[in-house]
């Protein structure tokens, strides 16, 4: 089979309106950040909390934790996606139901947002429950020995030593919610994978399409892999360097 | 002011305090020792209520540990404690470490905790220090802070479990000068420590632990020249004579 | 609360069945395939040859670093070129599925190579064992031993992964769920069917896992 390169498609029209190929693709990263990016922070603020949770004395605490990440982790992250769109509305009061079917406004960036953040939680929560465990008990102990109750302990003494540790691991989390955000084009999310099926339908050019939005999500990756990066230095802690925390 | 009474402790099957009893009058210091794995953590922990107890009682300045009413972050505040592997906060710098409980828990002005801390800084000789983090610190120095944070909680009583048993030999006694200092100013103090030299500068009593018991609870130059039990003999032995 | 009949997934079981079948087919070849060309890129990456291991680091880092969804839709558009006439959605996605999982299995298999002390590498040497020798006998069992854990762990992920082939149309159990309920109009209690299948098979392997990391870790 021969391949007909044109490089020049991103510049010419769709073939339906007047927009060009490249416009689609600029929405699609559009979408794609704002789905990822919104995903990432419900993540961790779920995340972080439900890891802190599974640390605690509390059986019953323990537990919904542990619940919480088993739900996540094994259902795939599509069916998870049509779980929020198509059934949870199933889930609300008549009218509710309705108005989310009907009138929601961005409805698949919100489904797809929520879905992606709360199954990214799951696995913050694992990396967060594994840096608490990780530090000494002393700590915990010295901690409570001045006076400090539970809440305060996590909040100044434990969490702040184990989010630094978990940076590593949660650098890749965050490049993974940029990957992961390319199973929204299933419930019609407009971002990148979704444009890139469309644009290869639309105008033939499969590779040239495929090749700019394996780009775009390189770019992504790599931004949010620098982010994190910035973040470790800045928290970085003079005389712990290479020690064990 | 520390009042232990027949207290028992199981971890599961296993029973690693038995029906232990002693006691720490004001202005005294009790010196705790036995061999490892005897319970003697265990037992300074559970005066401030670190580790729950199942059996027995034991009250700090008449406020009962195990009581479910007692507000034991408010008990703990007042009863100081220093680690055997310091526990500063290693994210923090000397002087956080030294606000922090002083200004969350004793709801101290920023500044007024920052002169405290700097005060007692002073006091354990690092007031040049107090902007390092503790993994700058030689560990004699972060046991100094951590004695300081203990102080700046203007505490009642103070525990102590092996201060300087995870130091280097030629900074144990900068870390035992503070205490023996602050053991003459009449702090209360209970100390689990293997430095039979300290004990005798200033221990009023020794307490002898061994399989979760104590075996012995006898006043210092008792203990040291007429140890009533075999065992603590043997230990006596080993410890003086290695 | 809106009205659920779940008297469809009485007749939807063949379907499913017959999806579920190729599911785990897809997941099985996929795994072998790539844990045998996994370990095969392990040693490229580990081996001293530079070249060979550049490109076996490369291409392990570019299939880590490309979203799933875009490495099937990849290979279902170059696949034709290569092979010159146009393959089946199920066809493309085994082929897919093998040459990605395999850059994950490499990771693995790489870590867990690095995890055998060197010790053992010179006590086979002084036993007169060969380089291969060495490392089919006892470096690989090792590896796999340490590392099974992790293996079954990514085979789980892999097994949920497949659901996306749906980005191609192949028939998976999802897609027969999918179209089951277009056909009965129960699209909402098919999707929960589905879901509860797939929660029931992942979770009982995690469980699985985890007792054989527990057996695991006593045996060391
Ligand atoms: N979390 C735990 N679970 C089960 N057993 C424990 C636990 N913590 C301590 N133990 C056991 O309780 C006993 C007493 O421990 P403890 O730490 O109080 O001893 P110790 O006298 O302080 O010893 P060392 O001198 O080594 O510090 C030991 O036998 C120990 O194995
Ligand atoms: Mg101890």
């Amino acid at each position: 089979m021969n391949y007909h390169w044109n490089w020049g498609i991103f510049l010419e029209p769709v073939k339906s309106g007047d927009e060009t190929y490249l416009d689609w693709l600029i929405t699609g990263l559009g979408w794609t950040l704002a789905v990822s990016l919104t995903a990432w922070l419900i993540a961790l603020c779920i995340g972080i909390a439900v890891g802190a949770l599974r640390t605690t004395p509390s059986r019953l605490l323990v537990m919904l934790g542990n619940a919480w990440v088993e739900l996540f982790r094994n259902i795939p992250l599509l069916v998870q996606m049509f779980l929020w769109f198509f059934v949870a509305p199933e889930f609300l009061p008549r009218e509710w139901s309705l108005w989310v079917k009907q009138d929601m406004p961005a409805k698949e960036f919100i489904t797809a947002a929520l879905c992606l953040g709360f199954f990214t939680s799951s696995r913050v929560a694992e990396q967060v429950r594994a840096g608490v465990g990780s530090l000494p008990r002393g700590q915990h102990d010295a901690a409570l020995a001045l006076g400090l109750t539970l809440g305060q302990a996590y909040r100044h003494v434990i969490l702040p030593q184990a989010l630094r540790i978990v940076i590593p691991p949660l650098t890749s989390e965050f490049m993974n919610v940029f990957k992961n955000s390319s199973v929204a084009f299933a419930i019609g999310v407009l971002e990148l994978t979704f444009q890139a099926r469309q644009m290869q339908e639309d105008s033939e050019q499969g590779i040239e399409t495929y090749l700019a939005v394996t780009l775009l999500y390189f770019i992504c990756a790599f931004t949010a892999n620098r982010v994190m990066a910035l973040i470790e230095a800045r928290t970085r802690v003079p005389g712990l360097i290479g020690k064990p925390a | 002011m520390i009042e232990i009474r027949n207290v028992s402790k199981w971890y599961g099957q296993t029973q690693v305090l038995k029906d232990c009893s002693t006691h720490v009058a004001k202005g005294e210091v009790v010196v705790v020792c036995g061999p490892s794995g005897s319970g003697k953590s265990t037992l300074i922990k559970c005066v401030n209520g670190l580790e729950p107890f199942a059996q027995g009682t034991i009250t700090v300045d008449g406020i009962s540990v195990s009581d479910p009413k007692t507000d034991l972050p408010r008990l703990r505040a007042r009863v100081g404690m220093v680690f055997q592997h310091f526990e500063l906060f290693p994210h923090m710098s000397v002087e956080q470490n030294l606000v922090l409980a002083q200004v969350k828990v004793l709801g101290r002005s920023a500044e007024e905790a920052v002169a405290r801390g700097a005060a007692l800084l002073d006091r354990v000789g690092l007031r040049e220090h107090a902007a390092k983090f503790p993994g700058q610190l030689s560990g004699g120095q972060q046991q100094r802070v951590a004695i300081a944070r203990a102080l700046a909680m203007d505490p009642i009583c103070l525990l102590f479990d092996e201060p300087t048993s995870a130091l280097d030999p030629e900074m144990i006694g900068e870390v035992l000068d503070v205490m023996v200092e602050l053991a003459q100013e009449g702090m209360t103090m209970m100390c689990v420590t293997h430095e039979m030299g300290f004990a005798r500068k200033v221990a009023k009593r020794v307490v002898f632990m061994d399989h979760g018991e104590i075996v012995e609870d006898a006043p210092t130059n008792a203990f040291f020249d007429a140890p009533a039990s075999e065992r603590a003999k043997t230990f006596l032995s080993r410890i003086l004579h290695h | 609360m809106g009205e659920f009949d779940f008297s469809v997934w009485q007749p939807s079981l063949p379907f499913i069945r017959d999806g579920l079948l190729f599911t785990l087919r897809l997941t099985l070849v996929a795994m072998s395939g790539g844990i045998v060309i996994g370990t095969l890129l392990a040693l490229a990456r580990l081996s001293p040859i530079v070249p060979l291991a550049r490109v076996a680091g490369a291409y392990v880092d570019l299939m880590r670093s490309i979203p799933l969804v875009l490495v099937i839709l990849w290979f279902f558009l170059v696949i034709p070129f290569i092979t010159g006439s146009p393959v089946g959605a199920e066809t493309s996605a085994i082929i897919t599925f093998t040459a990605f999982e395999a850059a994950f299995y490499c990771e693995i298999m790489r870590s867990g190579i690095q995890s055998v002390p060197r010790g053992q590498v010179n006590a086979a040497f002084a036993l007169g064992l060969g380089q291969a020798q060495t490392m089919i006998h006892v470096i690989l069992p090792q590896a796999v031993r340490n590392m099974l854990p992790v293996l079954l762990t990514q085979t789980i992920v892999l097994f949920q992964d497949t659901s996306l082939v749906y980005a191609i149309g192949a028939k998976d159990m999802l897609k027969a769920a999918d179209v089951v309920g277009k056909n009965y109009n129960r699209p909402v209690e098919m999707i929960v069917l589905s879901a509860l299948i797939y929660f029931t098979i992942c979770f009982s392997l995690s469980l699985a896992v985890k007792q054989l990391q527990k057996r695991v870790a006593i045996i060391r």
